[in-house]
C-alpha cells in the first residue's frame, strides 16, 4: 500500500518541521517529502488540509494488563485503543502476571502485540527476579529480547545495597533504568498527598518526601554506578527541581510526568472520588504548576499516559480499598493540547515531549518523520472539540475523571509502520 | 471547599447524614432543636414514640462497638422502628462478598436506614451514592473522615452547659487529632456554629499537616492549650500509636498529653470536661478528672441517644415529605 498524505500542516520536532507538506509512504516506510519518488502509484490519498501531521505518539507509561489481568484489559484491547490515541509506540511496565522477569514473557508479549498490529509495544524488563527487590533479574537476556530498560516499578527493593548493585549491573549492559522514585515507608498506607484534602477527608497521606527523599538517594547512586536513569512519573515540584540540578551537572537522568498529573491536583479528589485516586498521588496546585513549567523547560522530555484501564469493581469501593490508576490513552493528546492553549508551551515544543523526546529516553528510531524512518503516523484536528463518553472509548478501562469533559484536539488518522490502524469513524475515505 | 450535596436533597433538607462539612447552620441548630425535644421523652417512663414505626433501621457496622451502636439501636427503638444490627467483620466480607453486594442484599429486604460505622474513610460517601433513593445513609464514623452525630451530642452537650452564644467561646481539643474522626467532625461543627476560638493541642505527629487550613489554631504544649478554655475535649489514645512511632509510650503521653486536676487549672474555672469514649483512664486522662466536677462524659451518652433519635427522625422524616410532595 502506498499512500500519499496530503496537504497537511507537518510537524516534526526532530527535525524543526512546521510546515505544509505531502507525505509519501510505501513498504511502511516514509520514502518522500513534496516530490513523489520514481514509480511511486498513490494508492491511498489521505487529504490533510486543516490537519496536523505529526509522527505517531511514543508513551512511555501504558499497563496493558496481559498477561495476567485480562479481566481489565487486553494487549488487543488496549493497543486498539493506543492507535485511537495516536500512540504508536508504547512502553509497557513488567509488573504482569506472570512478571517480565524472563525472555519468554518479553517476547510473548511482543509476539501478541505484533499479531494484533495496532501499536508497537516495547516491553520493560524486570530490574530484580518477581521483582521482589532481592535477586537481579537476567538483564542481558532480557534486553536480548527485546526489553529497552529495566525497572522494578513502584514495588520496593530490599535496600539500597540492592539498588546501587543493579543500577551497576543495568549499565554494564547499557540499559536505563526506570525508577519510580517513592521511600515505601514513608508513603506506609496514604492513598492521597498529604496536605488540605487528606487532613479534611480523613484520608492517609503520602508526603512529599517519599517521592524527595527516594528522589535524592537515586541521583546519589546514579552519580556513583554512572547508569542512564529516567524517572517515571515525578509528581512534586521538589523532585523535578532536584532532577533538573542533577541534569544541569550533567548526569545522565531523564523525567517524564503523566497527563493527568499536568492536569489534576488532590482538590479534585472533592468527596471521594476514586477515578482521581492515583500513584503517585495528585499533589498541590503549585506542584502541577511547576510540573508543567518542568515541561516547558524539557527537564521533564516526555508526558505520557500512565494508562491503568480497571473493571468497574475496582473502582467501586471506599477510596482507600480502590485500585489506582486511570484509563488514558484516549486522553493523553487532548489533555497534553491544552497546556498549548493555556500558554504553558508551543505546539513543536509540545509535541516534542510526546514524539522525540520519549523516543530518545527508549533510545529508538521512532518518533520522527524523517525520509528512511518507519511511517509512524498520527494525524489530528486540533480544533475538534469532542466529548469522552464511556461507551465510545476503545479502551476495556472505563475509569477516568474526564468523562464528559470537552476536550480539545482528536486523532482522525493513526498509521503504523505505513499501515493505516485508526481512522476516526465518519471520516471519509 | 466543596461540600457534601448528596446529603441534601432537592428541596434543601437532610437525606442522609454523612459529614456536618458543609452543612448549614440552621439545620445544624434545628437538629439540636428537635433533639431538645427528645430528651423529655428519654425521660418519661414510656420512652417511646410512633415516629418510625414499620420503618427498619439496620446498623451495619463493619468496626467493632458498642456505644455507638447501642445508642443508635435505642434511639431506633424509641422512634418505634424495627433495628437490624449486622456485624459485618464476622460475615460476608469474609467469604468475599463486596461491600457492594452486601448493600444490595440488605437493600432486597426492603430496609429504609443504613447506620454505616467502617473502618475507611469515605465509606458512608460511597455507600449513600449507591443506595437506591427510598434508603438513607447515616454516617456512624468512617475512618479517620468523619463522624457527624458524635459532633452534634457534643454540640448539644456544650450548648446545654454553655448556652447558645459559641463565639465566646475557646474549645481545646487534646490528643490524636490525625487519626481522629471525631475531632474532625467537631472541629467542622465548632466552626458552623461560629465558635470563638478552635484549638487543637498533640505533639507533631499526631496533628494532620496543615491543620490550620481546617480552621484550628495548634498547640503542642498542653497547658498553653488548654489556658482559658471553656470546653476541654479529650480524645482517646489508639494503643497501636505506639507501634508506628508515632509516640515512645504512654507514660510519656500521659506525662506531657494526660489531663490531670492540676493541669486543668489553667482552663477557666467552670470549664466543661468531655471525652468521645471509652476513656483510657491513666493515658488521656486521670480518673479524678473523668469522674470530677467538671466532667460531662457520661451525660455525652445520654445526650447521645436525643440528638440520634432527633436525626434519624429529620432524615426518615424528609423522606416522606419529599414523597408526598411528589405524589
Amino acid at each position: 500500500m502506498q499512500i500519499r498524505i496530503r496537504g497537511g500542516r507537518v510537524i516534526d520536532p526532530a527535525s524543526g518541521t512546521d510546515a505544509v507538506h505531502d507525505l509519501y509512504v510505501a513498504d511502511g516506510r516514509i520514502v518522500a517529502w513534496d516530490q513523489a519518488p520514481d514509480g511511486f502509484r498513490v494508492d491511498r490519498e489521505i487529504q490533510a488540509d486543516g490537519l496536523i501531521v505529526c509522527p505517531g505518539l511514543v508513551d512511555l507509561g501504558v499497563r496493558l494488563r496481559e498477561p495476567g489481568q485480562e479481566h481489565k484489559a487486553t494487549i488487543a484491547s488496549e493497543t486498539r485503543a493506543a492507535a485511537a490515541g495516536g500512540i504508536t509506540t508504547l512502553c509497557c511496565p513488567p509488573d504482569t502476571d506472570p512478571i517480565i522477569d524472563t525472555p519468554a514473557v518479553a517476547a510473548l508479549i511482543q509476539q501478541r502485540a505484533t499479531q494484533v498490529g495496532h501499536a508497537r509495544v516495547l516491553p520493560l524488563g524486570a530490574l530484580t527476579q518477581k521483582l521482589e527487590g532481592n535477586q537481579l533479574s537476567e538483564m542481558a537476556a532480557l534486553k536480548q529480547a527485546g526489553c529497552v530498560g529495566v525497572s522494578n516499578t513502584l514495588r520496593p527493593l530490599a535496600s539500597n545495597l540492592v539498588l546501587r548493585r543493579a543500577m551497576e549491573y543495568a549499565a554494564t549492559f547499557d540499559l536505563t533504568i526506570f525508577l519510580h522514585s517513592e521511600d515505601p515507608a514513608l508513603r506506609n498506607t496514604g492513598c492521597v498527598h498529604e496536605g488540605i484534602v487528606s487532613a479534611r477527608l480523613g484520608l492517609p497521606g503520602i508526603p512529599e518526601a517519599a517521592e524527595t527523599a527516594a528522589v535524592a538517594r537515586d541521583l546519589a547512586l546514579i552519580e556513583h554506578t554512572g547508569v542512564r536513569a529516567h524517572f517515571c512519573r515525578l509528581s512534586t515540584a521538589r523532585a523535578m527541581q532536584m532532577v533538573a540540578r542533577a541534569q544541569h551537572d550533567g548526569l545522565p537522568v531523564t523525567a517524564d510526568v503523566s497527563a493527568h498529573h499536568l492536569h489534576l491536583t488532590d482538590q479534585d479528589i472533592a468527596d471521594f472520588d476514586s477515578q482521581c485516586h492515583v500513584l503517585p498521588p495528585l499533589r498541590t496546585r503549585k506542584d502541577r504548576d511547576e510540573l508543567r513549567a518542568g515541561v516547558a523547560r524539557s527537564v521533564i522530555t516526555a508526558i505520557c499516559s500512565d494508562h491503568q484501564p480497571h473493571e468497574p469493581d475496582a473502582k467501586l469501593a471506599p477510596f482507600t480499598a480502590t485500585e489506582p490508576g486511570i484509563s488514558a490513552l484516549e486522553t493523553l493528546l487532548p489533555l497534553s493540547l491544552s497546556l498549548v492553549d493555556e500558554g504553558v508551551l508551543p505546539l513543536m515544543d509540545l509535541l516534542a515531549r510526546l514524539t522525540a523526546g520519549p523516543a530518545r529516553v527508549l533510545g529508538i528510531d521512532a518518533g520522527t518523520l524523517r525520509v528512511g524512518a518507519a511511517a509512524d503516523i498520527c494525524i489530528f484536528d486540533p480544533n475538534c472539540e469532542w466529548r469522552l463518553d464511556a461507551n465510545t472509548m476503545l479502551s476495556r478501562g472505563r475509569n477516568t475523571p474526564f468523562l464528559g469533559r470537552r476536550l480539545k484536539g482528536r486523532v482522525l488518522y493513526t498509521l503504523l509502520e505505513g499501515k493505516v490502524v485508526h481512522q476516526l469513524e465518519g471520516i471519509g475515505a | 471547599m466543596k461540600n457534601s450535596h448528596i446529603q441534601i436533597d432537592e428541596n434543601g433538607r437532610l437525606c442522609h447524614l454523612l459529614t456536618i462539612e458543609g452543612l448549614e447552620r440552621q439545620m445544624v441548630l434545628d437538629i439540636l432543636d428537635t433533639a431538645e425535644s427528645f430528651i423529655s421523652v428519654t425521660e418519661q417512663t414510656v420512652k417511646k414514640v410512633p415516629l418510625l414505626r414499620g420503618k427498619t433501621v439496620v446498623n451495619l457496622f463493619f468496626e467493632a462497638s458498642t456505644r455507638t451502636r447501642t445508642t443508635f439501636e435505642l434511639a431506633a427503638k424509641r422512634l418505634s422502628a424495627d433495628v437490624l444490627n449486622l456485624n459485618i467483620t464476622a460475615s460476608a466480607t469474609t467469604k468475599g462478598e463486596t461491600l457492594l453486594d452486601t448493600l444490595r442484599n440488605l437493600e432486597a429486604m426492603h430496609c429504609d436506614m443504613f447506620v454505616v460505622r467502617h473502618a475507611d474513610s469515605g465509606t458512608a460517601h460511597f455507600i449513600a451514592q449507591h443506595v437506591p433513593p427510598h434508603i438513607s445513609v447515616i454516617n456512624a464514623g468512617d475512618g479517620r473522615h468523619a463522624h457527624p452525630t458524635q459532633a452534634l451530642l457534643d454540640m448539644f452537650t456544650i450548648r446545654r452547659h454553655k448556652g447558645a452564644d459559641f463565639s465566646k467561646l475557646r474549645i481545646a481539643i487534646v490528643g490524636d487529632i490525625l487519626h481522629s474522626r471525631v475531632a474532625r467532625s467537631q472541629i467542622h461543627a465548632l466552626n458552623v456554629l461560629g465558635a470563638g476560638e478552635i484549638r487543637v493541642v498533640g505533639p507533631k505527629t499526631l496533628i494532620p499537616a496543615q491543620a490550620e487550613a481546617i480552621g484550628v489554631k495548634v498547640f503542642h504544649d498542653l497547658g498553653r492549650g488548654i489556658e482559658d478554655a471553656d470546653v476541654v475535649i479529650m480524645l482517646r489514645l489508639q494503643k497501636e500509636r505506639m507501634q508506628g512511632a508515632l509516640l515512645p509510650s504512654e507514660h510519656e503521653y500521659f506525662q506531657l498529653y494526660g489531663l490531670t486536676e492540676e493541669k486543668l487549672a489553667a482552663a477557666k474555672p467552670d470549664v466543661i470536661v468531655m471525652h468521645p469514649g471509652p476513656i483510657n483512664r491513666g493515658v488521656e486522662m486521670a480518673s479524678e478528672v473523668a469522674d470530677g466536677p467538671h466532667s460531662v462524659i457520661l451525660e455525652q451518652v445520654t445526650n447521645g441517644i436525643a440528638v440520634r433519635m432527633a436525626v434519624m427522625s429529620m432524615v426518615l422524616g424528609n423522606r416522606y415529605a419529599s414523597v408526598e410532595e411528589r405524589s
